[in-house]
């Protein structure tokens, strides 16, 4: 019989503790196919987040980090200028990319640090039992704002990519999801041609996906894909935020 | 002639540092303007990071891909380093961090001080650990030490700390570059570090462990480590114990103090000897001890409230009196009051 798919090289076969339902396992696999894709593997480095994808390092068959809650894209910063050859890439949640970390996100970008970013944003903070994150929704409730989030106290979700394209030093930037397969498909795209940018030493690219937390929304798996199509994609549109390939009119 | 800043970045590049990431603050800016001209001289990696926090990271980053990283600041930029160092210490992670102390606690001031001794040697950042801690006391001594710190740090795989102030930064005087051989020429063979899987099963690094009993172990790992710095690592200068009846000790700025107060008080006929550590962290204890039957007392000086002041009565174990005598914030301690207080005690 012949074997149409299996596991990818760059994924390993130890069972992932996330919940059901959950993005992170789809998006650590379309990351591992891709890896393998391009032939990569060998030459990867990959730096894990705090949160949920804490322990990414024992799903990914190549080299992989730990960093302190925020600091990738500075971990990353200090093994690309070292091992320039070397493909670097971070996994973030919302927290660790966009409320401790936002400091070290900006400037990577700025400096057009030649690494990859894969942000996942799940509008809260799942690992830690379903708090607020700066990508939180207005009205949204979460542990720490069981009311629902008021702007009057706890501002805006922010739209750190939007932010991230306004930089000189930011190459391609684009906002994906993997609510369904035609999505997931796109994602993978946008993953892909990350990396590629990298690979051709084009300089910084982040790949914003919105990603299902069941557990901390409170909702049902099936219930999770609807909220991403009926909530977060209002907040947080899908597409190409910024294309130094693109013309200038044709950037966000 | 060199500056005390110029000579800790010299000694970093003729330690083999490969990678430097800074950011300004004063009394060390020197340091950080060495190396942006040098490092980029040289064909290495310069940074002038967006924080100090970043800065710790992007040295975690160059270590564990294999490189020879250094940062420096001064006490409150140190501050903000503690979480970076200590998961450096957790994850087995070398690196050379220099503290150009300045005086606290909060903004402070902008002159040389010795508040951050605690800091420095007791681990500085949370958890249960130790750095090896250097402290010169001259310009030689800020580029001799600055260099030997990348071996050290790469023998033990941890953290080191110079630990300076903001008058060695500062102040001029003749250094010899490169004449002398390091006393550890390490290059130790690094197989643990992440630079690709290629030829290899696939490597992790992290300080996070969970499962029961893991971390425990991973605890008295470190400790052995700490254990055999104690019992090997341990550098101190000692002038004219052997018929001392009082002995000052002090480091760094204080401890030239203490050379001045020793010759004053030696003219005028008192019998004072000096102990200099080197290191810190690990402390002399023995020589303390050693010392403590022959010598009536032991003065320490120091530029702080008083911190080595304790190691010094914990090294006695009670069997000699320990004074102090000192200037927080900034404040330098007087040649002549040394004096006086050591004539006092004799009465």
């Amino acid at each position: 019989m012949k074997k149409l798919f299996s596991r990818p090289e760059s994924l390993t076969a130890k069972r992932n503790i996330y919940c059901s339902g959950c993005g992170h396992g789809i998006i650590h696999r379309l990351i591992a196919e891709v890896i393998d894709e391009l032939g990569i593997r060998e030459k990867t480095i990959g730096i894990a987040p705090v949160g949920c994808a804490v322990f990414a390092y024992d799903y990914w068959n190549f080299d992989v980090t730990e960093a302190a809650h925020g600091r990738p894209p500075a971990v990353a910063t200090g093994i690309k200028r070292v091992l320039p050859d070397r493909i670097v890439f971070t996994y973030q949640g919302d927290g660790d990319l966009a409320a401790i970390g936002t400091a070290e996100t900006v400037h990577a970008a700025n400096r057009g640090e030649n690494i990859t970013i894969i942000f996942v944003n799940n509008g809260v903070y799942g690992m830690t039992g379903g708090q607020m994150a700066p990508t939180t929704l207005i009205a949204q409730k979460t542990t720490t704002t069981p009311l629902g989030r008021d702007a009057k106290i706890a501002g805006y979700p922010i739209k750190i990519s939007e932010a991230l394209g306004q930089l000189e030093g930011s190459v391609y930037i684009e906002r994906v999801t993997v609510n369904s397969p035609k999505n997931t498909i796109k994602a993978k795209r946008a993953i892909k041609k990350a990396f590629q940018i990298q690979i051709q030493n084009k300089g910084f690219s982040l790949v914003e996906v919105l990603s299902m937390c069941p557990t901390g929304w409170g909702v049902n798996p099936v219930e999770a894909l609807k909220w991403i199509e009926q909530k977060m994609i209002l907040a947080f549109p899908l597409g190409v935020i910024k294309d130094k390939n693109l013309t200038a009119k044709e950037n966000l | 002639m060199m500056k005390g800043n110029h000579a800790v970045g010299e000694g970093g590049i003729q330690g083999g540092c490969q990678a430097y990431f800074g950011y300004p603050i004063t009394p060390q800016n020197e340091l950080t303007q060495y190396m942006a001209k040098r490092m980029v001289e040289e064909g290495r990696v310069f940074i002038q990071a967006e924080s100090e926090i970043a800065a710790i990271n992007m040295v975690f980053g160059a270590s564990l891909a294999g490189a020879r990283a250094m940062t420096s600041s001064s006490s409150p930029g140190i501050s903000l380093k503690q979480e970076g160092i200590s998961y450096m210490v957790g994850c087995e992670l070398p690196g050379v961090i220099v503290n150009i102390q300045r005086g606290g606690p909060g903004l402070g001031n902008i002159a040389g001080a010795q508040s951050d001794y605690f800091q420095a040697t007791r681990g500085g950042g949370h958890g249960d650990y130790y750095l090896i801690v250097l402290a010169p006391a001259s310009v030689q001594e800020m580029y001799d030490l600055t260099r030997e710190a990348f071996d050290l740090a790469d023998k033990y795989r941890n953290p080191v700390i110079v630990l300076a102030d903001g008058i060695l930064g500062q102040m001029l005087e003749p250094v010899k570059i490169g004449n002398q051989e390091a006393n550890l020429n390490f290059r130790v063979k690094k197989d643990w570090i992440l630079d690709g899987c290629k030829g290899r099963e696939p490597r992790m690094v992290r300080s996070l462990l969970m499962d029961e009993g893991v971390l425990e172990e991973h605890n008295w790992k470190l400790n052995k480590k700490y254990e055999k710095m104690k019992k090997t690592e341990v550098r101190v200068e000692t002038d004219s114990l052997e018929d001392a009846e009082v002995a000052l000790v002090g480091y760094g700025t204080s401890a030239r103090i203490c050379k001045e107060a020793m010759k004053t008080a030696r003219r005028k006929g008192i019998k004072v000897g000096l102990v200099r550590p080197i290191t810190l962290w690990p402390f002399p204890e023995k020589v303390i001890a050693e010392n403590v039957d022959r010598l009536k007392t032991f003065l320490v000086i120091e530029m702080s409230l008083g911190q080595m002041v304790e190691d010094v009565r914990l090294a006695t174990n009670g069997k000699c009196p320990v004074y102090f005598y000192g200037k927080p914030g900034g404040g330098i301690p007087e040649v002549d009051v040394i004096v006086e207080r050591i004539e006092k005690i004799l009465k």
